[in-house]
């Protein structure tokens, strides 16, 4: 087990996950597609909610909530029933959010399901659809700021809020829940978690039994852990307030502070949205969605495990990040070496990439370079050594790995020079050539033999057609 | 060109198409009246002058071209303030909304266009479509052309004052509880309060939204009919808007009308019911079997129909913050909770704060299963008994208002006895049949209007009723 359970310590996640596949926003037409547009241009009378306009569903977005709820084993409503959330504030322009309720008479998409850990399984509450507010945007920080702007660009992208229940116990727990789900989300291609605020996370905890403390404005998976494991802290050490509070997590001071205390939840009166009809999900819809399911983390581990004997281990943090399962295959499919550039990716790779606190799909790296130093390693043509410093260029520079770099290292590439050192080399290895005759294996040792005695400098590829040739005549 | 008769769109579609008019004559001649009666009546909260000369040109030309222009083809029609109009200031007779002008046509202002209507103005309403007289305008009452010390009915007053006073042969309204029938009432006109899903919603702007639909005003049942054809039909805009409505097939039963005892209850006029029952006569008298039923749910109508619409109309008209459009007060208020309150505090009229608050309150946590839960229940109910009626009879009907006209301030003071005028009008509100009001009175007399309502997307067959109703009343 990573963490030891904390059985004092109770935490649950609201995810909030931007469909951001789609190619409009869940009511309108507007396109979904709103980051790096001039505030307010990404509008209409729609997503404003100028009055008069109504809204209506864009049934993509159903069918990408659909292949979540359905990946997490989720029972899907027959019937969904969308609700109003009734609260003001500016970056509402209805006053209003259209989202679903799962009380009085409410039926949200999916209810139940699960996402497994390695020692842990985390039941999910529900999973609902819903539309994101706009973004209000402050000078500097928010209690100086002399104004507040709002930009409605964002007003109306689909979300999924993916609720689980406090099953969590450790903030490192909280952690790899996320980076599974993210990883679930990436495989089916619903979300760019990479995209500024296309995964956001509210945690809920409460120590020894206390009233429930909800924290908001967590940015990152690794802020999930900080502000979890400062809330743990704080409250074993100060105890909750008597009531519901919500605390904002402040990432530059690595402190939560308290936004507000409850005796009750907030009342947003929820009621039936009637301009939109409930959305009947078909027996149909939900067998075209599973046979168009791709293989998920979970599956992909496995077959990584028994087709290319993979450790467990080493499967397992490859498919928690769909980028670098997706170079791992395409690299060992121009070369077959998956322990080799498993480990290479594992390390040398994400080693990097969490110094620098980069994701794997930032990576430009040729799953052919990769392909290729394993060969020359491999082959004897470079050292491992060699290999990774050159790999690690690659990935840092995100530069294509020059052939000279090869054929610097082995300058001898006309077929008579080799033929010449593969004639000697056979005279004075007898044994070898007789093993290579018999195991096919072995003639990598007689490839060896002919790079030492030219100083490493003889074209590998040539080296081997000529050996290759050299003993059919013999045999 | 003088003497323009305003009151018979077909006519004047007629006389335009052959020439004997100009559509610019017609709009001059409906501008005209508007100018000469309006400052009386008050049937208008914008006039449209220059716009609607320019669009009456344009059609003129297009028509001497040899072009194809609509069914509306010059027709000059007024819009109730409600309803979205680009670039014309559209207030729902509210402080709150002046100054907001619309950036977008709601979809039967665009299909009235694409008809060849000219919209010369937009019509008074009680704030927000809330009341049943027009008195709640923030832009003053609206007088009934037929007494003027008399309300016109409400919200949609403005529209049934302006066919009523000939100032437009045609005009649309919306009727979340009655709003359209009690002005046809009132003022003696023809109102449709259409299938809730046959008219797109989209650009209406909303008060309860699960009950209300725009329709049509007109001096007569024919006019009513050829409005309704142009702005009826599926609207991808409004997903409650019906794309294919069932084939309504015609049987024995479409002949049989049932007369709910209900509908002539505590309340209801001896002046009413008199016209209420000649109306009735003149169906049977036209071949139509009369039955009297009883319909007890009818009781539970009015407060189901009331808590729905203020639970909904709390939500729908929360947008309105002072914030981006409309309104807005000076700047100086630090923090937000306090601006859009006092823009609230500042912007709403009496009737609508009633109404956010109670609707609010109705849905607040505890409260919801008592009110709203239950209010709901009964208008399944309800739904499910007009259903079953309307396996045994083709219509139901009754009076439209259970009084005439009554006198301007009579009934502002006391909210309850004002709602109470709605009771027989909220029933295909809250189940989303259609109904239609048509006059019954005797010439001389205060309006009344008898109502007749019909299964869904039966509203051929009030026509057909209706028109038998006009027709029998004329000839008397």
């Amino acid at each position: 087990m990573d963490a030891k359970e904390d059985l004092d310590v109770k935490i649950g996640l609201e995810v909030h996950c931007h469909l951001t596949s789609l190619k409009t926003k869940l009511f309108c037409r507007c396109p979904a597609d709103y980051y790096n547009k001039e505030p307010n241009t990404n509008i209409c009378p729609v997503c404003m909610g100028l009055p008069g306009s109504l809204p209506v569903l864009n049934e993509q977005a159903v069918k990408h909530a659909l292949a979540i709820a359905l990946a997490l084993g989720s029972r899907v409503s027959q019937k969904m029933v969308f609700y109003r959330k009734n609260y003001f504030y500016p970056d509402l322009p209805k006053n209003f959010q259209i989202s679903q309720y799962d009380k009085v008479g409410g039926l949200p998409l999916a209810t139940g399901g699960q996402i497994r850990l390695k020692d842990k399984v985390v039941r999910i509450r529900r999973i609902q659809l819903e539309e994101d507010p706009a973004k209000i945007v402050y000078e500097g920080s928010i209690s100086t700021s002399p104004y507040a702007l709002v930009d409605y660009n964002r007003s109306g992208v689909a979300l999924v809020e993916i609720v689980t229940e406090p099953d969590l116990t450790t903030p490192k727990q909280a952690r790899q829940f996320l980076q599974k789900l993210r990883a679930i989300l990436e495989h089916l291609g619903v979300c760019n978690c990479d995209l500024e605020a296309a995964l956001r996370c509210d945690a809920n905890i409460s120590v020894r039994g206390g009233y429930r403390v909800e924290i908001k404005n967590i940015g990152s998976f690794k802020d999930v852990e900080k502000a979890l494991s400062f809330e743990v802290t704080r409250q074993k050490m100060l105890g909750a307030k008597r009531g519901m509070e919500t605390r904002h997590w402040d990432d530059v001071r690595g402190v939560t502070i308290s936004l507000r205390v409850k005796e009750e939840e907030q009342d947003y009166r929820y009621f039936p949205e009637a301009d939109l009809p409930p959305y009947i999900i078909t027996e149909d819809l939900i067998a075209e969605t599973l046979a168009a399911m791709p293989e998920l983390p979970d599956a992909r581990r496995d077959r990584f495990i028994k087709q290319y004997n993979l450790p467990h281990q080493a499967a397992e943090i490859l498919t928690s990040h769909k980028s670098l399962a997706d170079l791992f295959e395409k690299s060992i499919e121009k070369y077959r070496s998956p322990l080799r550039i498993a480990n290479w990716l594992i390390s040398d790779i994400l080693g990097y990439l969490n110094r620098k606190d980069l994701d794997p799909s930032t990576l430009k790296i040729a799953p052919e370079d990769i392909a290729a130093l394993a060969r020359a390693v491999d082959e004897g043509l470079i050292n491992e050594q060699t290999g990774r410093n050159l790999l690690l260029k690659a990935a840092t520079t995100g530069k294509r790995i020059e052939q000279k770099i090869f054929a610097e290292v082995s300058k001898i590439g006309d077929e008579a020079t080799i033929k010449a050192l593969v004639d000697r080399v056979f005279k004075e290895n007898e044994k070898a050539v007789k093993d290579a005759l018999k195991n096919e294996k072995a003639i990598n040792y007689l490839i060896g033999l002919v790079m030492k005695a030219s100083g490493g400098k003889t074209d590998p590829h040539i080296t081997r057609s000529v050996i290759v040739a050299k003993l059919k005549q013999l045999s | 060109m003088t003497n323009i008769d305003l009151r018979s769109a077909k006519r004047l579609v007629e006389a335009i198409r052959l020439g004997e008019v100009s559509i610019v004559d017609v709009v001059e001649a409906s501008l005209n009246k508007i100018k000469e009666l309006d400052k009386d009546i008050n049937a208008f909260i914008t006039i449209n002058s220059k716009k609607a000369l320019a669009a009456a040109e344009s059609l003129d030309t297009k028509l001497k071209r040899g072009e194809k222009v609509g069914a509306l083809c010059g027709l000059p029609i007024a819009v109730k303030d409600v309803i979205s109009t680009a670039g014309l200031e559209t207030t729902c007779g509210s402080k709150i909304l002046k100054g907001y002008i619309p950036p977008y046509d709601a979809t039967v202002v665009a299909k009235l266009k694409e008809a060849g209507a000219v919209i010369v103005g937009k019509t008074n309403t009680d704030e927000f479509a809330m009341g049943s007289t027009t008195e709640f305008s923030a832009f003053g009452p609206t007088r009934n052309p037929v007494d003027k010390s008399r309300v016109a009915g409400g919200s949609s007053g403005g529209s049934g004052a302006a066919v009523a006073a000939g100032m437009v042969p045609l005009s649309l309204g919306s009727d979340t509880g009655g709003s359209i029938r009690c002005p046809a009432a009132f003022c003696g006109v023809v109102g449709l309060k259409p299938t809730y899903g046959s008219v797109s919603r989209y650009g209406l702007i909303s008060y309860a939204n699960s009950l209300e639909q725009i329709g049509p005003f007109a001096a007569n049942v024919d006019d009513c009919a050829l409005l309704f054809q142009c702005i009826s039909g599926w609207d991808p805009m409004d997903s409650t808007s019906y794309r294919n409505p069932p084939k309504v097939e015609s049987s024995k039963i479409c002949r049989r009308v049932a007369v709910p005892k209900e509908f002539f209850g505590e309340g209801v006029e001896d002046a009413v019911a008199r016209s209420v029952w000649r109306g009735i006569e003149a169906l049977k008298d036209g071949g139509y079997v009369v039955e009297e039923v009883s319909l007890s749910t009818l009781d539970y109508a009015l407060p189901a129909y009331y808590i729905i619409a203020m639970a909904e109309a709390s939500s729908n008209l929360a947008r309105f913050d002072g914030l981006r459009y409309g309104l807005s007060l000076k700047s100086g208020y630090r923090d937000w909770n306090t601006y859009f309150s006092k823009c609230r505090a500042k912007g709403f009229g009496p009737e609508v704060k009633r109404r956010i608050l109670l609707g609010t309150y109705v849905l607040s946590a505890g409260y919801y299963g008592a009110y709203y839960l239950k209010a709901q229940k009964i208008r399944n109910i309800l739904k499910t008994q007009f259903q079953q009626l309307f396996t045994k009879y083709g219509l139901i009907a009754g009076p439209t208002m259970p009084t005439t006209p009554f006198k301007i301030g009579e009934k502002i003071e006391d909210p309850l006895l004002m709602y109470m005028i709605d009771i027989n009008t909220v029933p295909p509100n809250l189940t989303g049949h259609p109904a239609i009001s048509v006059p019954v009175h005797k010439e001389g007399e205060l309006p009344v209007g008898l109502q007749i309502i019909a299964p869904y997307f039966c509203e051929e067959r009030l026509f057909q009723a209706a028109k038998i109703v006009e027709e029998s009343l004329r000839r008397q």
